[in-house]
């Protein structure tokens, strides 16, 4: 049975994840992530017109806070918890890029 | 800038504005500009695990204010995930409104009577700040970066205009009279230098008529001159790859402001690599009928509005009074005008001292108080201050403050106007025999003798229609 997902695929979505595969994990992954589409693919059988799309198990919407300033964290504090911190900034590597 | 050869630039804006809230879009945090770095911070703009966005009101609501200004449709709305990693963005995917926006088309009249059309302008939050080290301070050649997060979670609006716009000019026109409208809002300061109000171009070049060519993003655009610049260098740019027999590669561009040009920054991403869904952490948005009324009873008048108001002070305003007031819009001068023209200033000379006095220290007005104002132009306007003394006190008034009376008095200026005016000039009369009688028999020319003398006399301080009527009553 053919994939209905490339093994290129895969390893692209892989990168934008920043994660590493090794060539053996690719082929797992092109099969386990495949027969994932495979299952939501079996909606398709269903007549589902007049249905409309849901993200969210409840019908709420509008829910809001008032604009008004809480007490934010200590910065000593959180900045210990980093890695590395320099003048009440965080610290990182050198960037390779602007963002995208 | 026109372009040779039959070229047309073809430029679209997309502007982000961040809004003027309290609290950040989804935590408590204070929105503040200029804080210690990493002061209002907390697990939600953290990004730390567990933590749950909740949507602010507020920037609900100045989003639906900038819509309402811009004739979009208040939309039932939803927020996405836009996934990508850079360090300014800890939790690696930044909240956005992707295929349903809360304002949907719209569009935007200039004052040169030329429409913009508004594809959408939707919710999202800004990223940190990254202050790089080593090398030059750029982010090519520095060693590491250093980050603050006070405006993570910053709200934001961004409003993207459809390709509408045709020439450098026309994209500076947009950009400021959008800047108009945000702060009309209440939604934004419009400080482009704080980067409070930021924008990218699209720019690309095509023969009149023909489909729109392939289009660069120009980014890194911190004011309005750089915004016309940059867009002048991009199309020529374009136009010189095109008649070379090369193409235009859909990228990203960053302007450098010293060089003057834009370079590569990196070839665009596909929509598709930043894998948009939806944040399941926040449920629709879909402002209601009355919601909307109440944003909308809020409003207040828009610069196009304002400006044609102001306007119509005016009898058959020369189109340097016209530039003038729409100066005095830009700069929101117009309710200082308006109550001086209400307390009897005329309007020319209100407009006037506005747009060029005020507009020259405009960091300092304000402080400066409409009473000051008007009682300062009265006096100028009832002749007891020449134009360059009123102009000298308004500038003082300005820098340090105090009584318009007091000042002019201080300065020595209004008592020229009353008697001792009078006495300087029944005094050159007596010196001047021979020119009172010419004055007296009719020769006009005389009056300007008698007012050289009076300013030579007085340090230039008298103001010549007072000299005249001084003159004139003794005729």
């Amino acid at each position: 049975m053919s994939s209905p997902l490339r093994r290129e695929e895969v390893a692209h979505v892989a990168k934008l994840a920043r994660l590493s595969l090794t060539d053996a994990e690719l082929d797992l992954f092109t099969e386990q992530l495949g027969q994932v589409l495979e299952h939501a693919n079996d909606m398709n059988s269903l007549n589902l017109e007049g249905v409309v799309a849901t993200a969210h198990p409840f019908g709420l919407t509008n829910v809001v806070r008032s604009d008004e300033v809480r007490a934010s964290l200590d910065r000593d504090e959180v900045l210990a918890m980093a890695p590395d911190a320099q003048d009440g900034r965080f610290a990182v590597p050198r960037i390779m890029g602007e963002a995208p | 800038m026109t372009l040779a050869n039959g070229w047309e630039i073809v430029v679209g804006l997309e502007v982000h504005t961040e809004l003027k809230t309290a609290s950040k879009m989804f935590c408590g945090c204070a929105n503040s500009f200029g804080a210690e770095p990493n002061t209002n911070i907390c697990p939600v703009c953290l990004g730390l695990p567990g933590s749950l966005p909740v949507l602010n009101e507020r920037a609900v609501e100045l989003a639906m204010a900038i819509g309402m200004a811009l004739h979009s449709t208040i939309a039932p709305s939803t927020f996405h995930r836009k996934n990508y990693f850079y360090p300014d963005m800890p939790k690696d995917f930044q909240i956005s409104q992707y295929d349903l926006p809360i304002n949907v088309g719209g569009y935007l009249d200039l004052p040169d009577a030329s429409r913009v059309s508004i594809e959408r302008a939707h919710l999202e939050e800004d990223t940190g700040k990254s202050t790089h080290l080593g090398g030059t301070g750029r982010l090519q050649g520095a060693e590491r970066s250093l980050v603050d997060y006070n405006r993570s979670g910053v709200p934001l609006v961004e409003i993207v205009s459809g390709p509408d716009i045709r020439s450098s000019a026309q994209a500076r026109a947009y950009a400021q009279e959008l800047r108009g409208i945000l702060i009309a809002t209440g939604a934004s300061d419009g400080r482009m230098e704080e980067g409070s109000m930021r924008i990218d171009a699209n720019v690309s070049i095509r023969k009149a008529n023909a489909p729109f060519g392939t289009r660069c993003e120009i980014k890194n655009l911190n004011s309005l001159r750089s915004l016309q610049r940059a867009i002048d260098y991009e199309a020529l740019r374009q136009v010189e790859l095109l008649e070379g027999g090369g193409t235009v590669r859909q990228e990203t561009r960053h302007w450098d402001e010293l060089l003057g040009e834009t370079s590569t920054m990196r070839v665009k991403e596909d929509a598709d690599d930043y894998r948009y869904f939806r944040e399941p952490d926040l449920v629709d948005l879909a402002p209601d009928q009355s919601w909307q009324d109440r944003v909308r009873a809020g409003l207040s008048p828009m610069p196009a509005e304002r400006r044609q108001k102001l306007a119509a002070r005016l009898i058959d305003p020369t189109s340097a009074q016209l530039d003038a007031v729409e100066v005095v819009i830009d700069l929101g001068l117009d309710d200082l005008v308006e109550r001086a023209v209400d307390e009897g200033v005329s309007a020319t000379l209100a407009i006037s001292r506005a747009a060029n006095e005020l507009a020259a220290s405009i960091d300092e007005v304000k402080n400066f108080s409409s009473e000051s104002f008007t009682a300062t132009l009265l006096m100028e306007q009832r002749g007891e201050l020449s134009a360059t003394q009123a102009k000298t006190v308004l500038a003082e008034l300005l820098t340090h403050g105090g009584d318009p009376h007091e000042v002019a008095r201080e300065m020595g200026f209004e008592q020229l106007s009353s008697s001792s005016l009078g006495a300087t000039v029944a005094a050159l009369i007596e010196e001047h025999p021979d020119e009172w009688t010419r004055y007296r028999e009719g020769d006009e020319k005389l009056a300007q003798f008698f007012i050289g003398q009076v300013m030579k006399l007085t340090k230039g301080q008298a103001n010549g229609k007072s000299v005249v009527a001084e003159l004139q009553a003794r005729r």
